[in-house]
């Protein structure tokens, strides 16, 4: 496995399902819950890896 | 200053309460089973294995506990805190890690955080045991 955005999602996925079910009570609240966190780690990944686009990959 | 004591009406006594968080920390997600809170149970005990058994796979390393390397300390009270998964793999002869890896730092992510996860699960089991959830 060496997709890196395959295991950020797999991570995401399994950190997002403990914490909304460790914070929530009713089922549907922790669907909502755990979709949110979800969406936020991927989402902030990306946007992190689009900023860094730019800078050299090191010092050559 | 007040105190608050658990008033819940499925209050352990203090000795099951510490037994819960025992077996909550061995098995991920059994002291949520114990308390037969099954569906959270269950989840906990797929995630934290899959991540744990996840980042075994993506060539992580289980950290042994070296004070004279406080970061690595650190990350093996984190590894430690998945309980049997811990032992098992040490005692298995897994979790050596390869750093040249492409996947090493992802299966030091994992490993750490399915032990750091997993003793939030304990700390919920404990306050369910208690009856303050």
């Amino acid at each position: 496995m060496q997709s890196h955005l395959l295991l950020l999602i797999v991570f995401a996925a399994l950190v997002s399902a403990v914490f909304a079910v460790l914070q929530r009570e009713r089922p549907r609240d922790q669907v909502r819950l755990g979709l949110l966190l979800f969406a936020a780690f991927v989402g902030t990944a990306l946007v992190a890896g689009w900023l860094m686009f730019p800078f050299p990959l090191g010092a050559r | 200053m007040t105190v608050q004591r658990p008033t819940g009406p499925r209050a352990l006594e203090p000795a099951t309460a510490a037994l819960v968080c025992v077996i909550a920390w061995l098995v991920p997600g059994a002291g949520h089973l114990w308390l037969r809170r099954s569906e959270r149970g269950l989840v906990f005990l797929v995630a934290l294995s899959a991540m744990f058994v996840l980042g075994l796979t993506l060539e992580g390393r289980i950290f042994p506990f070296e004070l004279s390397q406080p970061l690595v300390a650190l990350a093996a009270a984190a590894d430690l805190g998945s309980g049997a998964l811990y032992f098992g793999a040490w005692a298995l002869g897994y979790g050596a890690g390869t750093v040249a890896a492409p996947s090493y730092e992802y299966g030091n992510t994992f490993l750490i955080t399915a032990g750091l996860l997993n003793l939030l699960v304990v700390i919920d089991a404990f306050d369910t045991a208690v009856g303050r959830k």
